[in-house]
C-alpha cells in the first residue's frame, strides 16, 4: 500500500501539469454548464426508435444470432425447463453453475446445478457450462447483455466455463444500440457485458475462429 | 525488422523503409488479402445502416465537443471513478507512465502481468520497461501472443499479425509453445492459443489493459474485444492497471449508442464485435479488488493545441483508413516505424513525436482521400497531412538552420528563375544538357531519370521523372506564330 500511496502523491504534480496543458491548448475551463449546453447541442439525426414489428424483432434477433453461430429455440414461460432439459442432453452437458437468483422453475430435474457463492476461478473451470438470465438483447446487432443483478450474476461465471445457455425475455429484446442504451441508463455502474455470439476472432488470415477464450458455445432460450 | 521496437525515434525514415518492405511478397499478399477481406466485410456491414452518416456526423461532433471541454470531462471522470473506488493517476509523459505502472505491478505483489493488446501501452513500450524491472508480461490477444512470441512487432491497430499467415504462425507456435505436433488450421492454431493462456489466466493476479472509452458521466470504462482474453484480464486478476490517453473519454453513458455503433462495423466488419466489457470502480465480489486507471498525455496536449492538427485526437483506433490507403496496402505497417500505421500513424505519429521524429510520415500518402471517406468520426486526414507537411517544412526552415538549408536555398534561386524569362529559358537549355548521363530509355523510346543526385534525390526516391521534351512550348508555340499558322 505504501508504494501505492507514493505513486498517487507524485502523480499530483502530474495531474496539475496536464490539465494546465489542456487548458492552455484550448483557451480557458469548462464547467458543468459549458460542457452540458454544448453536449445537449451535438445532432443526433442517427435512427434511435425502432421501426420493426414485434414479431420481426425476435425473427431478426434470431437470424442475428444464428449468423453468430449461436443456438436459438422459442418457448412460452412454461416450457423453458423443458427447453434447458432438451438444450442440455443436446449438448452432452450434465453439471452448471448459476447466479443465485436465477428463477428456480427454470431448472429441469436430472442435471446438477451448483450456485455460485463467489467460487473460484479454477472451481469455476471444472463445470460443464452455465446458466443465466438477461437484462436486454439488440436485435439489429445479436447482442445480450448482462449485468450484476440477480440471475445474472458477477463477470467470471459466464467467462469462464466453456458453454453458456442464456435465456431471453421477448419483453427485453429491443431493436437498436440506442434503445439499450436508454434501458441500461439507470443501472449504467453497474458491471456490464455485452456479447455478440460465442467467443471469436478473425486474427489468422481473417477467418472467424470460435471460442478462443470466452465460451466456445452459445445457445438462447427466447421466452415469448 | 523482426525483434525491434516501432520506434519512431530510431526507425528509418519511411521511403526507406517502404523500398525493403516491398521487396518482401509474403508479407505484401498477406497484407493484400487480410485488407481485402476487412473492407469487403466493412463496406457490407456499412451498406445495412440507413444512417451511417448521421451517425459519423455525431461521432464526429462527440469527439470535438470532447476535446473542446477535455479539462472538464477528464476531472469528472476522476471524481466518479474514484467514488467507485478506483484510483486514478496522471501521467505527463511516457517515462512516466511507466514509472506508474511498474510500481503499481510491484506494489500488487506479482512480478508478472496479463495483458490485453493495448495500442498505447505499445506507444510507450510498457513490456520493455517491465521487463526491465523484473515483471514478465504476457500478451493475451491472439494476434498479440503471435507478434509477443515470434519476436516480432504489430503492422495493424486492430490486427496487429495481419502480415502473418498460417504456416508462418504454426512455426511460432510449434517452436514456442513445444508442440512439434501441432496441425495449421486456424482452429488448431487456436486451440493452441487458448490451451497456453488459460493456465496463465487462472494464475497470474495482475492485469494490464489498455481502455476503448472513459465515461466521463458515470465513471465506467468500456473495453470492446473479441476473444473474451479482455474480459479474463479485466475480471480475473485481483488488481487492474488500466493505462489511457486522455483523449479516450466520452462525456456521457449514452455516448456510447454512437461509437459502439461506429466502431465494430469500421474495424471488423461485424454488427457488433463479440464482446464489449463496461466497468466502473469496484465491484465487491466481481472482479479485481484493486484498480487503478493511468490517465496519460504524452503530447495530446501539444496536438490539441494545434488548431488544425486537434481533430486527429478524435481517432478511435479502427484501422479502417489503414485498409483502405493504397500506400498501405503496399508496404504493410511496419514501415510506419511506428505502432501506428497507415494514414492515422501517418499523421498521430509524427505529432506524438511533437514533431520532432518520424517527419517523413506526413509525405508517405498519395492524398486520395480513401482514408477520409472511411473513417467513422470523419477525420479529414488528407487536410492534416498537408498541414503538417507546411509544419515540417517550416519547421527544417526556421531559425539559423534555415539559412543554410539547402533546400530552402534552392526554392529561393527556383523563384528568382521562374521571375525572368531569360533566366528560365536558359535554365532549361541547361536542364536538357545536365540531364544527359542520367537518362534511360524505356522500350518505347520514352527517356526516363530514375535517380537524381543530392537533394534532388527525395523526388525520384519515391518516383521515376521523365526527361525534358525536346522542344519546350515556348519554342513550338514562337515557331507556330512566325510560320504564320
Amino acid at each position: 500500500m505504501g508504494t501505492e500511496m507514493m505513486v498517487a502523491t507524485n502523480s499530483g504534480t502530474a495531474r496539475a501539469e496536464v490539465l494546465r496543458r489542456i487548458r492552455v491548448a484550448k483557451g480557458g475551463t469548462s464547467d458543468t454548464e459549458t460542457a452540458g449546453t454544448a453536449w445537449s447541442r451535438v445532432a443526433r439525426e442517427y435512427r434511435r426508435s425502432a421501426v420493426l414489428e414485434p414479431k420481426s424483432l425476435l425473427e431478426l434477433l434470431e437470424d442475428r444470432l444464428r449468423d453468430y453461430d449461436a443456438h436459438v429455440v422459442r418457448v412460452g414461460y412454461c416450457d423453458v425447463a423443458d427447453a434447458v432439459a432438451k438444450m442440455l442432453a443436446a449438448r452432452g452437458k450434465r453439471r452448471l453453475v448459476v447466479p443465485a437468483g436465477l428463477a428456480a422453475e427454470w431448472l429441469p430435474a436430472g442435471f446438477e446445478f451448483v450456485r455460485d457463492d463467489g467460487m473460484s476461478s479454477t472451481a469455476l473451470d471444472a463445470f460443464d457450462g452455465v446458466m443465466t438470465g438477461s437484462t436486454v438483447a439488440i436485435a439489429v446487432t445479436g447482442t445480450v447483455i448482462l449485468q450484476n443483478v440477480p440471475g445474472q450474476g458477477r463477470r467470471a461465471v459466464t467467462l469462464v466455463p466453456d458453454y453458456h445457455l442464456c435465456i431471453v425475455n421477448a419483453a427485453d429484446v429491443v431493436e437498436t444500440i440506442p434503445q439499450a442504451m436508454d434501458r441500461l441508463h439507470e443501472t449504467a455502474k453497474l458491471t456490464t457485458t455485452f456479447f455478440s455470439g460465442p467467443s471469436a476472432t478473425a486474427d489468422i488470415e481473417m477467418t472467424r475462429i470460435k471460442g478462443v477464450h470466452g465460451p466456445r458455445h452459445l445457445d438462447v432460450i427466447l421466452i415469448v | 525488422m523482426s525483434g525491434v521496437a516501432l520506434d519512431p525515434k530510431t526507425s528509418p525514415v519511411f521511403p526507406m523503409a517502404a523500398k525493403a518492405a516491398l521487396g518482401d511478397t509474403q508479407m505484401r499478399k498477406n497484407v493484400r488479402h487480410a485488407t481485402d477481406v476487412i473492407q469487403s466485410k466493412r463496406a457490407r456491414v456499412v451498406g445495412e445502416m440507413p444512417d451511417w452518416q448521421q451517425l459519423r456526423e455525431a461521432g464526429r461532433q462527440i469527439r470535438q465537443h470532447t476535446m473542446e471541454h477535455l479539462d472538464f470531462y477528464l476531472e469528472q471522470f476522476e471524481e466518479n471513478c474514484t467514488r467507485a473506488g478506483g484510483v486514478v493517476h496522471w501521467a505527463r509523459d511516457a517515462e512516466e507512465a511507466k514509472r506508474i505502472v511498474t510500481a503499481l505491478v510491484k506494489a500488487s505483489g506479482s512480478d508478472e502481468v496479463i495483458k490485453i493488446k493495448s495500442m498505447t501501452t505499445e506507444e510507450i513500450h510498457l513490456n520493455d520497461a517491465l521487463a526491465a524491472a523484473g515483471i514478465h508480461a504476457y500478451e493475451t490477444d491472439l494476434a498479440e501472443l503471435i507478434i509477443q512470441l515470434g519476436e516480432d512487432q504489430p503492422s495493424h491497430i486492430v490486427v496487429p499479425a495481419l502480415h502473418k499467415n498460417r504456416q508462418q504462425i504454426r512455426e511460432i507456435f510449434q517452436r514456442k509453445m513445444n508442440l512439434p505436433e501441432l496441425g495449421e488450421t486456424p482452429q488448431d492454431l487456436a486451440d493452441a492459443a487458448r490451451m497456453f493462456l488459460r493456465e496463465k489466466f487462472l494464475r497470474v493476479k495482475t492485469g494490464v489493459s489498455g481502455a476503448n472509452f472513459l465515461i466521463a458521466e458515470t465513471g465506467g470504462v468500456c473495453i470492446v474485444e473479441s476473444e473474451g482474453n479482455g474480459r479474463m484480464c479485466l475480471t480475473l486478476p485481483e488488481t487492474l492497471i488500466t493505462i489511457v490517453g486522455i483523449d479516450k473519454v466520452l462525456p456521457r453513458f449514452q455516448d456510447l449508442e454512437v461509437v459502439l455503433q461506429l466502431l465494430p462495423r469500421s474495424a471488423t466488419g461485424e454488427r457488433m464485435n463479440p464482446y464489449n466489457s463496461i466497468w466502473t470502480g469496484v465491484k465487491e465480489g466481481d472482479g479485481p479488488r484493486a484498480f487503478h486507471v493511468v490517465l496519460m498525455d504524452n503530447a495530446r496536449t501539444e496536438i490539441l493545441a494545434d488548431k488544425e492538427g486537434r481533430q486527429t485526437l478524435n481517432c478511435i483506433r479502427c484501422g479502417a483508413c489503414q485498409n483502405a490507403c493504397p500506400v498501405y496496402r503496399q508496404t504493410g505497417g511496419q514501415a510506419y516505424g511506428s505502432v501506428y500505421a497507415g494514414p492515422i500513424g501517418a499523421i498521430l505519429t509524427p505529432q506524438l513525436q511533437e514533431m520532432h521524429y518520424a517527419q517523413s510520415l506526413p509525405f508517405a500518402s498519395s492524398l486520395c482521400g480513401a482514408c477520409y471517406e472511411v473513417c467513422p468520426v470523419k477525420i479529414n486526414i488528407p487536410e492534416v497531412l498537408i498541414h503538417l507537411r507546411n509544419k515540417v517544412v517550416k519547421q527544417n526552415t526556421a531559425g539559423i538552420a534555415g539559412l543554410f538549408d539547402v533546400e530552402a536555398g534552392a526554392m529561393k534561386a527556383m523563384a528568382m528563375i521562374f521571375k525572368s524569362e531569360r533566366r528560365f529559358r536558359a535554365a532549361q537549355r541547361l536542364g536538357r544538357i545536365a540531364e544527359t548521363p542520367l537518362v534511360r530509355k524505356d522500350g518505347r523510346g520514352v527517356g526516363w531519370i530514375g535517380w537524381l543526385p543530392g537533394m534532388l534525390g527525395g523526388w525520384t526516391q519515391v518516383r521515376d521523372l521523365q526527361e525534358m521534351p525536346e522542344e519546350t512550348f515556348r519554342d513550338w508555340w514562337e515557331k507556330r506564330r512566325t510560320n504564320g499558322n
